[in-house]
């Protein structure tokens, strides 16, 4: 049931776009309508979803420490994993949204009977790569995507697009992120597959977004290099979203509109799924705060006096025995 | 103790993968030796908690209030609101599985709902489908349950088998921390009136004699009378031991087993000597003669009404600043949680070492400083006269807390004070300490006696990576500085790796120590005849 109704729903979702996509009607829903709703739908969820987590405050500072604290001036202290300042935690955080910092830690327990018998903590970095690769290639392929929407298209994106194609093979040039998102999706789902405990503990909303990713990589290189699209008609239908005056022109094959429609899902399904962890990282106490609570006082908004059992209550009940054992009192 | 009827060989017999199924379906065989007997009413009514009555978690029947759901869903909302790392980590979770295999209950029992991905989904899948509306909506297909009264039994079966050892946070992309989930799911329980005993009972005693054990004013003062008659035996020295001495400078506070279990008891003879022999103006307090914070183990609430003695004391003592005693959980709340919770400490100074003159602005304004730091310090500056000889009978290995490693950071203190006091020390492999130590399998309040069978194999990993090191240097001595090791560690070296005795980083200082006017030194603080030290302390002196 979790990997059926993912992956039923996704074929699903691309049949219709593909049999929709034969007439004006079913080209303006999947091509004009789609993507507005999917826009609408998820910058007011992200807001959303970002302005919640902000309304909970960060009671207490509870930093997970992944090195030496700073204590003694002699005692090298470990910046970047332990951070005491704001530098320190822009760093950390840096390193963990742009290389996966904690995620490059990955062990793999393992046990050996033997003998000896033995608990194994193995390195283990595919994850850490399979993740790395996904998520760069997936930014880069956003940034080439520029060039539909912006007019005239910026250097930069310009420059990505002609990086990532650097190996020539083939005209058009296959790209070398298009490779890698196909690689590292096919193993991140392997993984779900395969891998029993990761099998075990897999959602069908962790399935979903990896098969819609699938779908709209494959249809993306299956426009590139096999059923190639009118790309002058693609541009106008993107150029005219963005525009705020969509048009839809003729000519455009039916797996662009299969494309399309599969990225506004997952764009409308965004901000009501795990996918926004993308958001989320950036909040995370555990990750966000510098490990300084002895040397500066954090304050907690909601702080409330609580009941406690005062020292003359304590005194009160064991003063007889204190005395006889000679011990200091407040009141004889 | 229950753990004595199984077998080693029999308890290795883990399978890490998962059965065919589905997690979802609530069910918990409360099997003996895998968990911990109920909080009793009399505790819980004393500190003025809701209380289930009499029950156990074998009955098949829990004696919940009639309004529990009403309860739960209240309590969950309250606490999203109150905070942000339930909620984001309600959220963003990705089930990527990079924790799975990291939790230590995981690898020593195999059991998939301690994964820290799954402990967690136990609560996240309530929270879907009673806060988001596309788990309100899709129910199991976006991965929501219902709550029901299996739910509740499954909470606390693994919310009690989990030691807030944070080991999984480190490898989690997002840093989602299970220690935070298991805290929110406790508190939850214990609105319920759901408790365990050894966590109650402690609070219960803690809150009325100022230490988990309950030890008396009049008990204390014995106690630490004895160790000084033993510390002179063996060392020829009398030192004093002041206890609610007003007017002095420094406040020590340390986790009430040092004074009362064993092998704790050597690490206090080594704090006495070392303080005598500073010539340190402390004193102890018998109202807040616990140092540890079982509160932490229970609710937020709790642990700020426990927490608050000790600067309550500071005040009424009018001590400069604060030390605090080797242990574990109890820094995680001094160091992440105290200031927060029951500061501003404006009443005392930023803690000065009254021997080197070192000024702690790491704990400027806590102003508690962990001995290790006080006595690294020390080291550094040469002010202490240590003879590591003394403890060549010894092979150390010394093992992380989870609480000082992963919520604090200190690490190389430790080191750096075992590296001075004693000449044979070994690493345990790399992932098995620092940030990645493995717990001993018995913190948060779950080392009991009817846990045993859990404690064992929560403590697998550890001991595993101590009998490497064993086999590898001919380790014989597993150091530690946190009372709840020393107490579970002792145990679990017993089973899984016999001849390896279990010691306090400052028992070690208090058997190299070199004081004036000690007689000729035979046996360590535990009266054990150390290996040729004082010969070659005599040599020495013939040499000169």
């Amino acid at each position: 049931m979790k990997i059926l109704v993912p992956l039923v729903a996704v074929m699903a979702l691309a049949t219709a776009a593909y049999f929709g996509a034969g007439s004006f009607g079913g080209q303006y829903l999947f091509g004009v309508i789609a993507p507005y709703a999917a826009i609408m739908l998820f910058i007011p969820g992200i807001v959303y979803r970002v302005v919640n987590w902000a309304k909970s405050p960060v009671p207490f500072r509870i930093p997970v420490t992944c090195g030496q604290q700073r204590s003694l001036p002699w005692i090298k202290h470990s910046k970047l994993d332990n951070p005491a300042g704001t530098a320190g935690v822009v760093g950390r955080m840096a390193l963990e949204v742009l290389l996966f910092r904690s995620l490059f830690r990955q062990t793999k327990a393992e046990i050996h009977q033997g003998p000896p018998f033995r608990v194994v903590q193995g390195s283990d970095k595919y994850l850490w790569l399979g993740a790395l690769v996904f998520h760069w290639s997936l930014l880069v392929i956003c940034i080439r995507h520029c060039r539909f929407f912006i007019e005239p298209v910026p250097n930069l994106v310009l420059a990505v697009q002609s990086l990532d194609g650097l190996f020539q093979v083939r005209l058009p040039p296959v790209l070398i992120t298009d490779v890698l998102i196909l690689g590292a999706l096919v193993y991140l789902w392997a993984r779900r597959l395969i891998n029993a405990q990761v099998r075990y503990i897999s959602l069908a909303a962790d399935h979903f977004p990896l098969l819609l990713l699938l779908g709209i990589a494959g249809t993306g290189l299956f426009m590139r290099h096999f059923d190639k699209v009118d790309l002058i008609a693609a541009k106008q239908l993107t150029r005219g979203l963005v525009g705020f005056a969509p048009v839809v022109p003729e000519g455009v094959a039916p797996v662009f509109f299969m494309h399309i429609f599969l990225v506004c899902v997952l764009v409308a399904y965004f901000p009501i799924s795990k996918l926004t962890h993308m958001g989320g990282i950036f909040f995370s106490p555990t990750r966000n705060l510098a490990n300084n609570s002895r040397a500066k006082r954090h304050i907690n908004p909601w702080n409330y006096p609580v009941k406690v059992h005062t020292y003359e209550e304590y005194e009160d009940e064991f003063r007889d025995l204190m005395k006889a054992a000679d011990m200091p009192v407040e009141k004889e | 103790m229950s753990g004595k009827e199984l077998k080693p060989e029999d308890l290795v017999q883990i399978e890490l993968s998962p059965p065919a199924g589905d997690w979802m379906n609530p069910r918990v065989g409360f099997r003996k030796g895998t968990w911990n007997y109920a909080a009793v009413p009399d505790t819980l009514a004393y500190l003025g908690l809701p209380n289930a009555g009499k029950w156990q978690p074998s009955d098949a029947e829990w004696p919940l209030p009639d309004n529990w759901q009403e309860i739960i869903h209240n309590g969950m909302k309250e606490r999203l609101e109150k905070y942000r790392s339930f909620k984001v980590f309600m959220d963003i979770c990705v089930r990527c599985g990079a924790c799975a295999d990291k939790c230590h209950f995981y690898i020593g029992s195999g059991d998939p709902k301690n994964m820290p991905v799954l402990r967690a989904e136990l609560l996240r899948s309530i929270y879907r489908h009673d806060f988001t509306a596309s788990g309100k909506i899709l129910g199991k297909i976006a991965g929501g349950r219902p709550l029901t009264r299996e739910v509740i039994k499954e909470w606390f079966y693994y919310f009690f088998q989990c030691t807030e050892c944070r080991r999984c946070s480190v490898f989690c992309p997002y840093g989602i921390d299970t220690a935070e989930i298991t805290m929110i799911g406790r508190e939850l329980l214990s609105l319920l009136g759901l408790g365990i005993e050894w966590v109650c009972t402690p609070l219960a005693n803690c809150y009325r004699t100022g230490n988990h054990l309950g030890i008396p004013p009049h008990a204390f003062k014995d106690s630490l009378e004895f160790a000084v008659d033993e510390l002179e035996e063996i060392t020829g020295v009398r030192v004093h031991a002041p206890i609610n001495k007003k007017g002095a400078k420094i406040l020590f506070v340390a986790p009430s087993a040092d004074y009362y279990a064993s092998p704790h008891y050597f690490t206090l003879l080594g704090y006495l000597a070392l303080f005598h022999e500073l010539g340190l103006d402390y004193t102890w307090s018998s109202y807040a003669s616990e140092g540890g914070n079982f509160g932490l183990f229970h609710s937020h609430e709790m642990m700020k009404r426990l927490n608050a003695k000790i600067y309550a004391e500071a005040k009424r003592l009018g001590v400069r600043w604060i030390l605090g005693g080797e242990c574990g959980h109890m820094w995680r709340v001094l160091h992440q949680y105290m200031d927060t919770m029951n500061g501003p400490a404006d009443f005392l100074n930023v803690p000065v070492s009254p021997i080197t003159g070192t000024r702690f602005e790491n704990a400027a304004s806590t102003k508690m400083v962990h001995i290790s730091e006080f006595t690294a310090d020390l080291i550094r500056h040469g002010k202490l006269n240590l003879d590591p000889k003394r403890n060549e009978h010894w092979v150390a290995t010394y093992h992380d807390s989870c609480n000082t490693a992963r919520a604090m950071g200190l690490l190389e203190e430790p080191r750096y004070i075992i590296r001075h006091v004693a000449n044979n020390f070994h690493e345990m492999p790399e992932n098995t300490i620092r940030e990645q130590t493995f717990c001993c399998g018995s913190g948060a309040g779950l080392g009991t006696d009817e846990n045993m069978e859990m404690r064992l194999r929560g403590g697998l990993p550890r001991a595993n990576a101590v009998r490497y090191v064993q086999e590898k240097f001919g380790v014989n001595v597993l150091l530690c500085m946190c009372a709840i090791d020393k107490a579970a560690l002792t145990p679990l070296m017993e089973y899984w790796v016999p001849d390896v005795t279990v010691a306090g980083v400052h028992e070690l200082v208090g058997n190299a120590l070199v004081m004036k006017g000690e007689k000729a030194r035979t046996t360590d603080l535990r009266g054990t005849p150390m290996k040729g030290c004082d010969g070659a302390a005599r040599e020495k002196a013939q040499d000169v």
